[in-house]
């Protein structure tokens, strides 16, 4: 399955099926990462239910230093 | 106290976590400035390198009460998706709204602010938006219902000081929301005199962040943000032309 992540073309493997899956696959789900899914942006709780297709446009966010 | 929306603080020192030489040193200093209130910025991970730490790890972060700024927004559009992004996060509530208008001098656009704190506010947001020294738009931007309102003492990481010291006490003086002077602080004595102006607080970073010892800095400016409290509530004397003896004028037997 291909998809944009954060504006680059990813392939990820057609056993990932959620945003929680993705983000495991990514190794990042102990992290605070914030989740936007074709411009939609989602909840944590929503992550585990939200299925992902081929084509999506995923933005992953997160909290970095600033002022 | 401090009270920004449903929040109280003690401490009227906001820190901003940038540019931190490391990650061991931004934790001492955040300590040791006593401040309850940390800023922060909403980027894009890097996919490809997922395990980099995080600042957020290396800080208790049930400590402190979160701040994200919209910092990157050009737009108001931006900047309320930048602020819903935050409070999906499911950590913070509250908002610094940062829309800048010039990439040079980092000033904000007052348009585009006022609008973006419009369209927060309507969602729920604690709205703190960053603001020129505007006397108006500080009154529209509290008319529209800001939780607080956070003038520029000069330009972002510019170290100035306090520069239109008239503007900022007309702002002080007709605001009943909370007034936190936010960016161009260089030193604990601009601190110390927004305070005694009548300030609800202080927004830095690059002030300590940027000193040569962040540490011993971060203390500097928790002291003179109490020094300068503690003098405002204490009200200064008024300024005299001449001088007025302190000693008494009678009972001397030397002339």
């Amino acid at each position: 399955m291909l998809l944009t992540v954060n504006g680059d073309q990813v392939e990820v493997p057609n056993t990932v099926k959620t945003i929680a899956e993705l983000l495991q696959h990514f190794e990042m789900h102990h992290k605070v990462v914030i989740v936007e899914k074709n411009a939609e942006i989602l909840e944590k709780a929503e992550h585990t239910a939200t299925l992902i297709s081929d084509k999506d446009k995923i933005e992953l966010v997160h909290f970095v230093g600033g002022g | 106290m401090l009270k920004i929306g449903n929040h109280e603080f003690s401490s009227r020192l906001l820190l901003g976590t940038g540019k931190y030489q490391d990650f061991d040193i931004q934790k001492e200093a955040v300590d040791v400035s006593g401040t309850e209130i940390l800023t922060f910025s909403v980027r894009r991970m890097n996919i490809f390198e997922a395990s980099q730490p995080n600042f957020l790890e290396n800080l208790d972060v049930s400590k402190y009460t979160l701040l994200p700024n919209t910092a990157g927004a050009k737009t108001a559009n931006e900047a309320v998706r930048i602020a819903k992004l935050a409070k999906a996060s499911g950590l913070c509530d509250m908002i610094k709204v940062e829309v800048i208008g010039c990439q040079k001098t980092l000033l904000p656009d007052p348009l585009e602010t006022l609008k973006a704190s419009e369209e927060l506010l309507k969602e729920g947001f604690i709205v703190l938006p960053y603001t020129s020294d505007d006397v108006l738009l500080a009154r529209r931007l509290e008319e529209l219902g800001c939780h607080a309102i956070m003038p520029g003492a000069s330009p972002i990481g510019s170290g100035q000081g306090i520069i239109n010291r008239l503007n900022l006490s007309f702002i002080i003086e007709q605001t009943s929301v909370p007034v936190i002077v936010d960016a161009g602080i260089g030193t604990p004595s601009d601190a110390a005199v927004a305070m005694e102006m009548g300030a609800a607080g202080v927004l830095l970073n690059t002030a300590v962040s940027g000193a040569k010892d962040p540490v011993k800095m971060a203390r500097a400016m928790r002291l003179a943000i109490e020094a300068g409290r503690l003098g405002f509530e204490a009200g200064r004397i008024p300024k005299k032309r001449y001088a007025t003896a302190s000693s008494p004028l009678e009972g001397m037997s030397i002339s």
